[in-house]
């Protein structure tokens, strides 16, 4: 029944390095790119369009160093990061209020569920029409992304939360608010987390898109203008940066979900 | 086993419930269950009463309804002399009596020391420092000091339902009401169990309502085990079982233990056959 300690820096390493299914894992990537390689070198006549991991690698390198490219990392992250606190900001006082209040989901659910179905790139037009820049555009339409996801977890959340607890909550003499700030909110936390998990995805898969539809700046025009300039590898650098930036995005709401639930570790 | 199983037991002074000619039917202008019907049972003071019946023949609406979690149709009940349910009040739990579940309900999120202290704090008797300090002599004195910080899930199910019957009697209840507590356990966790709520109530004497499907466990810790019909429920015979306080495990093989307990199945079996019948009524 011990807390766990944190293994020093090398201990961990050195598990990592002496562990299977980290190797096999390290050889799948590799295997990978060899394969690439391999399709694109002629083994594959219709591979001959998509550029070889190393003219990628060539292009990388050239992006490394282009200004660009970094300002291009700067706003889509941006833009992922407003929509996606303003979605938790609004979406997730929102979805407990519905799970919480009955009068109150009776007012809101019926528009909810309207708008719900509705793609957010359909929001594109009338996003630009509304909003007096393209920035915010832009954010909104993330913003739409993840918005949906948390009502719709929290809501969830909230109504599965095993009604013991409340009997028990009620029975020590915890008043009604008492009930949702100390019983209802945190059983709900890990529905929120799952909300962020999903979301978050979801805004990087609309801030690119929004970003070729809509932007001058961003990963997703950088990749866009690749493709119009015709130039391949920029393409292929294009679309791994969005890969990475996600993957770094998932870490840290996978972080900071944890950070909110020490008794409980999600996936 | 510690030795407060062997000390004298001390009995509560409060805590009698008085179950009168109870009707609970739900959804009066539809399908119309009737889940309890004219259902009488008195606990005294400090008794421990089980109650067993066939599934769904309203043992537990019965608790929910002392627990205030529901509404009594018909009858009353009372705590003390005082009203604790009637068909004009509006159902109201308190800590005067605290619920085990089944499947038990501590908090995930918060820790052993956090769960117990739960209620104390929100009702506002002890400060968070005095209550943890409550707590720890609680727990110490039950042997479960060092899983303090541990959360629920860290804990087997044996340990979770010591420490929720901890966090029940830490708000000084009249009286305890476990629902079926121990029915998920393997029988090594089980009599663990019974052995260790056996001592609680040698210690404290508060009145408890014991509801459970094994027969033997009912006997072993109960003064009295009540035996419920099928639904409509009510109470069709309470035995009062006259094996000393101390118990112990060796009072399983006893004369004594077997005479009851071929009582009860006789008594129980009725029901269970009339129970099972209604069930292929319904299903035909």
């Amino acid at each position: 029944m011990a807390v766990k300690r944190k293994a020093s820096l090398a201990t961990r390493i050195n598990k990592r390095l002496t562990n299977k299914s980290f190797w096999r894992g390290v050889t799948a990537v590799a295997g990978f790119f060899a394969l690439w390689q391999v399709s694109c070198m002629g083994a594959l006549p219709f591979m001959s369009a998509i550029p070889t991991p190393v003219e990628v690698a060539h292009a990388f390198w050239k992006f490394v160093f282009d200004p660009k490219y970094w300002a291009g990392w700067r706003d889509s992250s941006l833009r992922v990061f407003y929509g996606f606190v303003a979605a938790q900001i609004l979406g997730i006082p929102l979805g407990l209020g519905m799970g919480w209040n009955r009068n109150f989901k009776n007012l809101t659910f019926p528009v909810f569920e309207l708008l719900r179905p509705i793609p957010p790139l359909a929001w594109v037009p009338v996003s630009i029409l509304f909003w007096p820049t393209n920035e915010l555009s832009i954010a909104f339409i993330t913003f739409i992304g993840a918005f949906f996801t948390i009502v719709v977890n929290v809501l969830g959340g909230v109504g599965s939360i095993k009604k013991e607890l409340v009997y028990s909550a009620v029975s020590f003499g915890a008043s009604p608010s008492q009930v949702f700030w100390r019983v209802v909110l945190p059983a709900t936390i890990p529905s929120i987390a799952t909300g962020m998990m999903v979301g978050i995805g979801i805004t990087w898969n609309v801030v690119i898109a929004a970003e070729m539809i809509a932007g001058n700046t961003g990963l997703g025009r950088l990749t866009w203008e690749a493709y119009l300039a015709g130039y391949t590898p920029g393409i292929i650098v294009g679309m791994i940066s969005i890969g990475l930036a996600g993957y770094v995005s998932s870490g840290l709401v996978k972080w900071v979900s944890e950070l909110l639930m020490p008794w409980k570790r999600i996936f | 086993m510690s030795a407060s199983n062997t000390a004298p037991v001390c009995r509560a002074a409060d805590g009698a419930l008085s179950i009168r000619d109870v009707t609970k039917i739900y959804d009066p202008e539809g399908v119309h269950v009737v889940a309890l019907e004219h259902c009488s049972l008195e606990i005294a003071a400090g008794e421990f009463v089980a109650v067993v019946g066939p599934s769904g023949c309203g043992k537990s609406t019965l608790l929910n309804i002392m627990a205030g979690f529901d509404y009594v149709t018909h009858g009353e009940i009372l705590l003390d002399g005082a009203p604790l349910a009637t068909p004009d009040t509006r159902p109201r739990p308190g800590s005067d009596r605290v619920v085990v579940f089944q499947h038990g309900a501590l908090f995930p999120w918060k820790t052993v020391l956090e769960n117990v202290t739960y209620g104390p704090v929100v009702q506002k008797q002890l400060d968070q420092a005095a209550a943890d300090q409550r707590a720890r002599e609680m727990l110490a004195r039950v042997g479960l000091s060092n899983i303090e910080k541990s959360y629920p899930g860290q804990l087997s199910s044996g340990m979770q339902r010591r420490v929720e019957i901890i966090r029940a009697l830490i708000n000084d209840p009249k009286v305890l009401l476990l629902d079926e507590p121990f029915r998920a356990m393997d029988t090594v966790t089980k009599s663990a169990s019974h052995e260790y709520l056996l001592e609680l109530y040698n210690a404290t004497g508060k009145t408890i309502f014991f509801i459970t499907h094994d027969l033997e466990e009912a006997i072993f810790l109960a003064d009295k085990v009540a035996v419920m019909t099928t639904r409509p429920g009510h109470i069709k015979l309470a035995i009062s079982v006259d094996l000393p306080r101390p118990r112990n495990y060796r009072m399983l093989a006893t004369q004594q233990f077997l005479d009851l307990k071929s009582q009860l199945v006789e008594a129980v079996h009725e029901e269970a056959v009339k129970a099972f019948q209604a069930g292929e009524r319904e299903m035909a």
